[in-house]
């Protein structure tokens, strides 16, 4: 430290310059995944279900929706209900993310205090969706055979307009959309995904010391 | 206030039965240990300063409200406890709004209380009314809007209690007017974490087996101590264990004192301005034992070239920090200390690192942290640092602002104890230093030491706090490295923009010395090598806030450097290597 003894070197520090000196073999991808050079593969995008068991209180929502805008998740749908127990709502989200993310997403949403259980759920889950679907009635005939072919009820039937419900998995939604596309549709209203865990499988688990 | 409440301190076994959410929310924070607070009045935050008067708590009335955060911040650093500040509604807390993000980057614990305007008045826009706890909601551990009496001052025991428990943290609690001033007969009991936060303690015992087996059989083994490790007390096991398996060690820059940096063991501190021997052991390792650190990219660099031979290990309270920047092959969720105890345990064997450890000696000696002096030239801030270090004692509490200085001081102090290094890491806050000093002040020991070194620029931003310490005769050194820059920003632009300094000079900048002495402090100034121990010796002497201001050269870099998400290993020591 004393003064006498801080001599310039001849070029600056000592040392090897940066490309003399020694390196290590691996590396990592951009997720800071350590990969084998020959089988290296990135995780595509997957879209799933992540369900919460959350306390009923105000500023959960924002409390959830704000942590998935900070983060840069993108929801893809949500739906929010209260369960058997008047404390606790279910908040079900559909998400497309890569698993790296879809890992992250759940430990987030587990950390805010008013969750208490979080899950991605299996394939084979329950999952419904329900959408309202309004569209011209020039041809009520078609239009009635369709909603019964997808097994949806007419809610509202007018001279101009028709209205009906539809509820099922994402996909037949989807394609009951399509199909009805070519009556002219004019609104649509989807609630989004809402899922229980099939069977005897606990969709969400809570602590006794909640119950 | 009543007569009886006057005379309350002489019955101070029977405390004066509460009446009001704000005698509600003292008596909370009494029974939560709280002995310090920092804060500035304001209209709607009143009745809470009025109960105050009552109570045997000292509080610190600082310039600006974020002098008052950073203050509780490093308060809650030094003492381990949660810092409490205080502010009113609508300007006075998002004043707040820098410090508390700042406590939430580095998980140090801080309680912020804010004034609401009535609750009958919240959503109307009224004067000085703000929604402060959307605001604070992604900067905040947890926050409430205390909308009752009855409850407010267990709200407020939950808030500390929150800030406290598992992962360290700030909270805030919004108290409404109405609510503060509202009737209450309700006690509030002890601090208590709701029943749904259930932070883990010991890890999984197979996972630790799993893992110890993984850090057994390495050759080229290194531990990284995080910030958490210094939260969680974990400091003393983390260094039996090293010594005894005889494992290198290398901090974050938060996790600077959770070991100490004269052992032989030590390779002090790895990331951007880190030691080119811990970027080098960071960069080689084949298995990377970390614990309470959430692999900030300014540790990283780019995530592809970090550690990218090795198992990781990483133990962490918080089980969202496993795997979210890089990822662990062992994940291990619980208490740094219980965690580290579980590993020893498990260990049965050390793993053969004598050949690792001449390695890493060597690489001490070929990139050695180090500058050089020119004679007749301005004093260099890495000697500055060093004379500071000499002259005073090893559980000297340091404390900084943000940018080159904050490096120097971090590069050449040789920290041995925990909760001796203060600094804005996770938001690099400029303007940290003096308020944080201030707080590092009241929590330290009577004998401990405190100084600080700041930059001209981060010191102008918060220099207005100098008033709290010449009015309560605090004893601090205030070192301003001072080279006219905004100094890292000027060393970027002359790395990585051509050199083109857009707004990075001061070319007219105050005597420090004399806003030292304008705000009730002693000034001094270090022009040349002949005043350094000199001026040191006698601004550390002073009895009370001193301000030295060191003119230092104004174009010295911060070296080693690994510029922003580049590779560990290839940290530049100069210019040319950028």
């Amino acid at each position: 430290m004393s003064r006498e003894e801080s001599e310039p070197p001849e070029s600056g520090l000592l040392g090897p310059d940066p490309e003399n000196r020694e390196r290590p073999v691996g590396r990592r991808n951009s997720q800071g995944i350590r990969i084998d050079p020959e089988t290296e593969a990135t995780r595509e995008p997957r879209r799933t279900t992540i369900t919460a068991l959350v306390a009923n209180e105000p500023g959960v929502l924002s409390k959830v929706t704000g942590l998935f805008s900070r983060r840069q998740y993108n929801i893809e749908s949500l739906t929010v209900g209260t369960t058997q127990n008047p404390d606790w709502s279910r908040i079900t989200v559909v998400v497309e993310e890569p698993d790296p993310n879809i890992d992250q997403i759940e430990k987030q949403l587990d950390k805010l205090v008013p969750v208490i259980h979080t899950r991605e759920l299996e394939r084979e889950a329950v999952e419904r969706e329900l959408v309202l679907v309004k569209m011209d009635a020039d041809e009520p005939d078609k239009v009635h055979a369709i909603t019964e072919m997808y097994e949806g009820r007419t809610l509202d039937a007018g001279p101009r307009t028709i209205t009906v419900e539809l509820t099922g998995r994402e996909q037949k939604i989807d394609d009951a959309l399509d199909a009805f596309e070519q009556f002219g549709v004019r609104e649509i209203a989807r609630t989004g995904r809402t899922a229980l865990a099939r069977g005897e499988t606990k969709t969400s688990i809570a602590p006794e010391r909640l119950k | 206030m009543s007569s009886e409440q006057t005379t309350a301190s002489d019955e101070a076994d029977e405390p004066t039965p509460v009446t009001t959410g704000a005698e509600s929310v003292v008596r909370a924070l009494e029974n939560a240990g709280v002995e310090h607070l920092f804060g500035v009045q304001g209209g709607a935050i009143m009745p809470i300063y009025d109960a105050l008067y009552d109570s045997e708590m000292t509080h610190l009335t600082m310039a600006h409200e974020q002098g008052a955060v950073h203050a509780a911040d490093a308060y809650g650093a030094v003492d381990g406890d949660p810092g409490i500040c205080l502010a009113t509604s609508g300007p006075g807390a998002t004043n707040l709004v820098t410090g508390i993000a700042d406590a939430d980057m580095d998980s140090d614990p801080v309680v912020a209380l804010t004034g609401q305007v009535p609750t009958d008045f919240v959503g109307s826009d009224a004067f000085q009314e703000t929604d402060t706890t959307g605001v604070t909601r992604p900067i905040t551990k947890e926050n409430y809007f205390a909308d009752d009496p009855d409850s407010v001052g267990d709200t407020v025991g939950e808030a500390f209690a929150m800030a406290n428990r598992g992962r360290q943290g700030p909270t805030l609690v919004d108290l409404p007017k109405d609510v503060s001033n509202g009737e209450t007969d309700r006690e509030p009991g002890p601090p208590r974490t709701p029943p749904t936060y259930v932070p883990a303690e010991t890890a999984d015992e197979r996972a630790v087996g799993r893992a110890a087996d993984a850090l057994q059989q390495a050759d080229r083994p290194v531990i990284l101590a995080g910030g958490g490790v210094i939260r969680a007390e974990a400091s003393e096991q983390l260094g039996e264990f090293a010594i005894e398996h005889e494992i290198p060690v290398v901090t974050t820059m938060p996790g600077i004192g959770a070991f100490p940096e004269d052992h032989e063991l030590s390779l002090e501190w790895g990331g951007m301005h880190g030691t080119g021997y811990a970027n080098m052991a960071l960069t080689m390792t084949d298995c990377m034992f970390a614990v309470g650190t959430r692999f900030d990219d300014r540790l990283t660099g780019g995530v592809e070239t970090f550690a990218p031979d090795a198992e990781i290990i990483h133990v962490d309270i918080d089980p969202a920090e496993i795997s979210k920047n890089v990822e662990a092959d062992f994940g291990l969720v619980g208490d740094a200390r219980a965690v580290i105890k579980q590993f020893a345990a498990a260990m049965d064997r050390s793993p053969d690192t004598a050949d690792w450890c001449e390695r890493c000696t060597d690489w001490k000696q070929e990139y050695p942290l180090d500058y050089h002096i020119e004679e007749d030239a301005p004093v260099k801030p890495q000697f500055v640092v060093e004379a500071v270090d000499a002259a005073t004692d090893d559980d000297t509490v340091v404390t900084t602002g943000v940018g080159q200085h904050q490096m120097w001081a971090c590069q050449y102090w040789t920290f041995t104890q925990p909760r001796t290094w203060i600094s804005s890491h996770g938001l690099g806050t400029m303007g940290y230093g003096v308020p944080a000093a201030i707080g590092a002040r009241v929590a330290a020991d009577d004998d401990q030491t405190v100084v600080c070194f700041d930059g001209d620029g981060s010191f102008l931003m918060t220099c207005q706090e100098l008033t709290v310490a010449a009015r309560e005769q605090m004893d601090i050194t205030v070192f301003v490295l001072n080279n006219q820059f905004i100094g890292m920003v000027r060393q970027w632009q002359d790395g990585f923009f051509e050199g083109r300094r857009m707004a990075s000079e001061y070319d007219w900048m105050p005597k420090f010395d004399a806003v030292a002495e304008a705000f009730g402090a002693e000034g001094f100034t270090i022009d040349d090598y002949d005043d350094v121990e000199g001026t040191i010796e006698e601004a550390l002497d002073y009895e009370g806030p001193s301000v030295v201001d060191v003119r230092i050269a104004p174009e010295e870099d911060v070296f080693p450097m690994v510029p922003s998400g580049g590779d560990n290993g290839l940290f530049a020591l100069r210019g040319e290597h950028l």
